[in-house]
């Protein structure tokens, strides 16, 4: 126990050193002179810009904004995508008939798709809410299909001569047994969610983290656009948190090597 | 004509293999499994064991032939018949209680009742104390034992094994067949279970069918009489060696055929 505290430690450390060696190259590089403050501001220009966006409100506005877009439009395609992948992964048939759509449409770029929503869904949040879906669906429903595909079929076979009938496998096997690996696919998802976002309301929004970055590029205000890509970062690594101590809620049975 | 708990009436199995084109893994097996009896079929590995257990059992479908539970033709799985496999196959998000419910909960039995069916079993096992560990926290011959009541809680026509302690180290499995032993006198379950060890074969059975290399048949059917409890002890006996030997001549002989088949 003492050891694994001490090892735990050290991984902190490491992940601070790692965060420490950029901010310090950025302050070398910035305070040194050794690239215009237009290009890149100073760390100490860019906290300040944060405290700025703080005071005036639009820090917590474009952050709500943007993360209700990524958590709505993330959402529906959860919702679709996992009945959809489960459905995948159980019957030969039903993949038959989805598969080579969403391999197909899964490369479509999504900024290709941009134009088409706008014309049909116009530039309110349900545009913003599609775009992200898109984006994530289809790469979704294959990380599901696979996930489940994955579980030990030792499992199912023991619970149909235990007596389950074919929903109750679903529910209760292959769902609990998919459900790690099921975390980690949706923990993944919406963080491609914010790619989409951004996409999103780089082209027709009022607010959000999105807009904020590209209306400060036609002001030349670099350090708001480091302020934006802070923010998003943080954000992210906030999420990713959540998810990993969700999942250590929902499946706490559940082994990693990395907990060893 | 006498009725049977479990029998298979001309059991072939053949399947498709890309290279080698149709492989028979079964042909033409028939057995018999009467209530209360404690049945093995020994075999040389890859004689096509597991392909009729499976059968049995409704995970798998024969090409042809017959599966029947009490003279009534069975296909697919079902909790009548119970499985106990060699990878013990618990729920890991699961406790010890709660695997051992799984069957009762599939029944739609009332909570109140599954709890206490299920602590019945857990003690027939020696697992008092465990009823909350995760699967993860015991070791392999725990997490038999669990399968095991998990399997018989269930109550099923007829428990099959498929080679469930091939996993476990000498001294454990030693152990969980004496503790089988007494389940079967206990419970009066009727089991029929598949090894490649004949000392288990002949410590265990009541009866031992021996199969032929693939593909697989019946080659032999062989009471087991040995007097007393069966137990360690029971490895030394005079009874238990001479039917041993018999096997054991039976299965050299399998194997000094399949040399001189390549």
């Amino acid at each position: 126990m003492k050891n694994k505290r001490r090892y735990i430690n050290v991984e902190h450390l490491l992940s601070f050193i790692c965060f420490a060696l950029i901010i310090g190259l950025w302050c070398v590089l910035s305070f040194g002179g050794m690239v215009s403050e237009l290009f890149l501001p100073s760390p100490v220009a860019v906290a300040k810009r944060i405290v700025e966006l703080y005071k005036d409100g639009s820090l917590w506005a474009n952050c709500f904004e943007s993360t209700a877009r990524v958590v709505v439009g993330w959402f529906w395609s959860v919702v679709v995508a996992l009945p959809c992948g489960m459905l995948m992964a159980n019957s030969r048939k039903f993949s038959a008939f989805i598969q080579p759509i969403i391999e197909f449409a899964r490369y479509l770029p999504v900024v290709a798709l941009v134009p088409l929503t706008l014309l049909y869904l116009g530039i309110d949040e349900t545009q913003k809410y599609t775009i992200i879906f898109l984006g994530t669906f289809f790469q979704l429903v294959l990380m599901v299909c696979d996930t489940v595909s994955g579980v030990d079929a030792n499992l199912i076979n023991a619970a149909k001569t235990l007596g389950a009938g074919k929903w109750q496998v679903y529910k209760e096997v292959i769902f609990p047994a998919a459900l790690p690996g099921l975390m980690d696919d949706f923990r993944l998802t919406i963080g491609w969610a914010w790619t989409y976002l951004v996409v999103a309301e780089m082209v027709a929004a009022q607010n959000g983290l999105g807009y904020m970055i590209l209306r400060s590029q036609r002001y030349l205000a670099t350090d708001t656009i480091f302020a934006g890509l802070i923010l998003i970062g943080l954000i992210g690594l906030i999420t990713d948190f959540l998810f990993r101590l969700l999942t250590r809620i929902v499946a706490p049975w559940h082994e990693r090597l990395t907990d060893k | 004509m006498e009725q049977y708990r479990l029998q298979a009436i001309d059991l072939t199995k053949v399947y498709e293999d890309g290279k080698k084109g149709l492989v028979t893994a079964i042909d033409r097996v028939n057995l018999e499994v009467k209530d209360g009896e404690f049945v093995m079929i020994v075999g040389p590995s890859g004689c096509g064991k597991t392909t009729l257990i499976n059968i049995l059992g409704g995970l798998n479908t024969a090409t042809s032939g017959e599966v029947l539970l009490d003279g009534k033709p069975v296909q697919g799985p079902g909790a009548d018949r119970g499985m106990v496999f060699q990878g013990y196959s618990l729920f890991p998000w699961l406790t010890v209680q709660k695997n051992v419910e799984f069957g009762l909960k599939m029944k739609k039995m009332p909570k109140a009742q599954r709890a206490e069916q299920a602590k019945k079993f857990i003690d027939l096992v020696g697992l008092t104390g465990f009823e909350n560990a995760l699967p993860k926290q015991l070791s392999g011959g725990m997490k038999q034992r669990v399968a095991i009541a998990r399997t018989l809680a269930n109550e099923p026509e007829i428990l099959l094994m498929d080679e469930p302690f091939g996993a476990l180290d000498a001294q454990t499995r030693v152990v969980m067949q004496e503790l089988l032993a007494d389940i079967s006198k206990k419970t009066k379950t009727t089991i029929l279970f598949i090894t490649h060890d004949i000392d288990e074969a002949v410590l265990l059975g009541d009866r031992i069918y021996v199969m032929s290399r693939r593909p697989g048949t019946i080659r032999e059917v062989l009471d087991v009489n040995i007097p007393g409890v069966r137990s360690h002890e029971s490895l030394v006996l005079p009874e238990f060696l001479a039917t041993k030997k018999k096997i054991m001549d039976m299965l050299w002989q399998e194997s000094m055929d399949a040399a001189m088949d390549q």
